[in-house]
């Protein structure tokens, strides 16, 4: 592919800028949308009675539209800032995003339909949906990523087709794996913030016992990450940047140790900080490469090659200057007045 | 079937039936908002029970839109990555704006006007209907000025063998954009409008709620009249403009072969793709002159085009016409109604074909965007890339197994939708206490 700009001029810096924007727009997508379909997973884990579903389900009803728009513009801003990327990830991972679409289409429509209709079997299917649905998008994600960080196969014109049985290898299934135990955990921290009584104490219970798994798996997956891919090789040359693995790290501690304490919005945020510090981990790793090419790296799509034109670069970034600080506002405000444990009221609807 | 054929169909499945939701959106978020602030200013609670019930019928279409929403922008991804490739300096960006200045501010407030009834003031939550309202139109603006740009490329110059952005200003001032905004947004009032009338009506026919449904039902057709008037002005200008910047759709839609002055408009016409089977009864210059407002203006007709640059000739023809003649319906239904609203009970026939009417806007706006994106081909983005050139390199297997599944999953959530609309119309809205668990 051949080069868009050259090294140090303003579009290098402005695409430099967007690479960043757009792991750490990823990194807020999995955070954010990461506890709802973690919530979501955990439902016929958790639900004892109707009103055990009624509450896991209004734990995240206010919220998870607005988290998934983050995905929105995760894909949006691939879009805009690296159109050949977009055009190769979305294409090139085509049966397995497709997938994810239909998922994510079902789950969101479970919200609506399951209480409109007064009949136990009808709230039965919506509730096996809404769980098999939030499952999925997590473990696709974690495939998708999985493949990303290990390289795909493009060719020299860039088009790969990855196919979905070429992305079930075993890093992109341990990449779903560590995803969907991640979210869970993460939801599980969720819930103990929202849910009161019993309820809140087996979420508690749940988060207690899956904080070991994750802290195993991640272990495992960085030292697979280590043996099957190309991701520690920035590291090698700058190992100043291994401080960045102090985040997850830190995360992982603190998580445990204000569950321990009860301080269930610290724990929270915690996890988000874990899944935070390794998205970063991942987009550093990558860099300077969007989708890194495996066998052949010369066919990587990177910065370099594949961003839209400086001036395009510019207009976005003016945009998202104004609005994002402005979408983040707006959601903490969301977030302060509506995420506090239910009450009985909260629970109709 | 071949790739490029399957990715239009899926595509075009994908439109149509993320579009039966959006326009009731657009317009219904507007009307509740209405309906909320008109609480908070009079405080009376019929305001507020009528916010609460039609908010409920939005909620379901509400969720419908969005989710179908997802799918279109990552279909340019899917199956059209050499548009992508092609245009995304330009479109990309434009999708990326509307996600971060319209959709996030849309999907963040839904959820606080779902759940914030009983949490935030009135007041406040009439704000909330507002914001939803506002957005989910911004949205429309940013889509429709991405849309804009497949039909009137401009602000754009070829370099790196792509099209690459020159002038920001240009694309969003784009006139075709902005006269597709002031089509698709009255329209979709319109179809509001007929949606609260429709249900409305079939309440007033059974004598139920009746303060609560002539109340709606008086809004609902003075919205629907006020809008069916101005769609279809604002439509005659529209037509006007394509004179300017897509002669061809605009020979296609009238099925107008030979280039002439003083051009006629043919009341009986079968068309063909090859020319007229049969054309009679001519209005000298009419054509001429709703193209250029001018009887003696020449208008361009499809035998000047080469074959290739021609649209399909009779989907055109067909879709403009069912989109002007349900416009005129629209134009003398809601007319007759706005002028009988306040004696409406004499008129039971009326009561009981209104419901029945609920489907015709939409009929009206699908016809609308088939012409737009059928008489825009052969082209993606007219007169600069065509269609068979954007196509992603995907298996046609692979195309077709999630075509099939799509069509499948679109079709059996559709039904469940709007059979729960149904249902929750028919309830009316005593029943106010929220659904229990």
């Amino acid at each position: 592919m051949t080069t868009l700009m050259e090294t140090g001029s303003l579009h290098y810096y402005l695409a430099m800028i967007w690479f960043i924007l757009w792991g750490v727009l990823w990194a807020v997508y999995f955070i954010l949308d990461g506890f709802d379909l973690g919530v979501g997973t955990l439902l016929p884990f958790l639900a004892r009675s109707e009103t055990d579903k009624r509450a896991i389900l209004n734990a995240t009803g206010p919220f998870w539209d607005g988290n998934e728009v983050w995905l929105i513009a995760a894909g949006g801003v691939t879009f805009a800032a690296f159109p050949y990327a977009y055009a190769q990830m979305f294409s090139g991972l085509y049966l397995a995003l497709m997938l994810l679409l239909f998922t994510l289409i079902v789950r969101g429509v479970s919200f609506e339909f399951r209480s409109k209709v007064e009949s136990a079997a009808w709230k039965k299917v919506w509730d096996t949906a809404h769980a098999v649905c939030s499952f999925l998008p997590a473990l696709l994600l974690g495939v998708a990523f999985g493949n990303i960080f290990q390289g795909i196969p493009l060719d020299e014109t860039g088009f790969s087709q990855a196919g979905l049985f070429g992305l079930l290898n075993p890093y992109g299934i341990a990449g779903g794996i560590l995803f969907v135990t991640i979210f869970m955990m993460h939801g599980a921290l969720w819930l103990c913030i929202r849910t009161t009584g019993e309820l809140k104490a087996r979420a508690e219970s749940v988060a207690t016992k899956l904080w070991p798994g994750v802290v195993v798996l991640t272990v495992l997956f960085l030292a697979y990450t280590a043996m099957s891919t190309q991701l520690f090789a920035n590291y090698m040359v700058y190992p100043i940047l291994f401080v960045i693995l102090l985040l997850p790290v830190a995360g992982l501690v603190l998580m445990r140790t204000y569950l321990g304490a009860g301080k269930y919005w610290m724990a929270w945020a915690a996890s988000g900080l874990y899944i935070g510090g390794t998205a970063l981990f991942g987009v550093v790793g990558i860099f300077p490469a969007i989708i890194p090419s495996n066998p052949n790296p010369a066919n990587s799509l990177t910065i370099m090659n594949s961003a839209s034109s400086a001036l395009t670069l510019e207009i976005m970034l003016v945009v998202a200057v104004i609005f994002v600080p402005l979408v983040i506002g707006y959601q903490s405000w969301v977030y302060k007045r509506f995420a506090t444990a239910m009450s009985e009221d909260d629970l109709q609807y | 079937m071949d790739v490029l054929m399957l990715s239009r169909l899926q595509f075009a499945a994908a439109t149509m039936f993320h579009f039966i939701f959006v326009p009731l959106t657009l317009g219904l978020s507007i009307l509740i908002a209405c309906m909320e602030t008109a609480y908070v200013r009079t405080g009376n609670e019929v305001y507020k029970k009528m916010a609460k019930f039609w908010g409920k019928l939005f909620l379901v279409n509400f969720a419908l839109g969005v989710v179908t929403g997802i799918t279109l922008e990552f279909q340019f991804g899917t199956n059209w990555s050499r548009y992508s490739m092609y245009v995304g300096d330009i479109f990309g960006s434009l999708l990326a704006i509307e996600a971060t200045a319209a959709f996030f501010l849309e999907s963040t407030f839904i959820g606080v006007w779902h759940f914030g009834w009983d949490k935030l003031s009135p007041k406040a939550h009439a704000i909330t209907a507002w914001l939803v309202a506002g957005a989910s139109n911004l949205s429309a603006i940013w889509i429709l000025i991405a849309n804009g740009f497949m039909q009137n490329p401009v602000g754009y110059v070829l370099r790196n063998g792509r099209a690459e952005l020159t002038d920001f200003w240009a694309v969003i001032t784009n006139k075709y954009a902005w006269l597709e905004f002031f089509h698709v947004v009255p329209a979709s009032l319109l179809l509001a409008g007929f949606f609260i009338v429709g249900i409305s009506a079939w309440h007033l026919l059974r004598k139920s709620n009746t303060e609560f449904f002539r109340k709606s039902f008086n809004l609902g057709i003075s919205v629907a009249l006020v809008f069916a008037l101005f769609t279809a002005a604002e439509g005659h200008i529209h037509g006007n403009n394509l004179s300017d910047t897509q002669p061809a759709k605009l020979a296609a839609m009238e099925s107008h072969w030979e280039t002439q002055r003083n051009a006629p408009m043919y009341l009986l016409v079968i068309p063909g793709e090859n020319g007229n089977h049969l054309q009679a009864l001519p209005l000298p210059g009419m054509l001429s002159f709703l193209a250029y407002n001018d009887f003696n203006a020449e208008v361009k007709g499809l035998s000047d085009f080469p074959a290739a640059d021609r649209p399909p000739v009779v989907i055109s023809f067909l879709s403009f016409r069912l989109m002007v003649g349900l416009g005129t319906l629209f134009i003398l239904l809601a007319g007759f109604g706005f002028l009988v609203r306040n004696k409406i009970d004499r008129y039971p026939r009326l009561l009981k074909v209104l419901p029945f009417c609920i489907p015709l806007p939409y009929f009206a706006l699908w016809a609308g965007w088939t012409l737009t994106e059928v008489g825009r081909q052969p082209w993606i983005v007219y007169g600069l890339m065509r269609t068979s050139d954007a196509v992603s390199p995907v298996g046609a297997g692979e195309v077709g197994f999630t075509l099939v599944l799509m069509t499948l999953l679109y079709a059996l959530l559709g039904a469940v939708g709007i059979w729960l609309m149904v249902k929750l119309a028919k309830k009316g809205p005593e029943d106010n206490t929220p659904i229990q668990a």
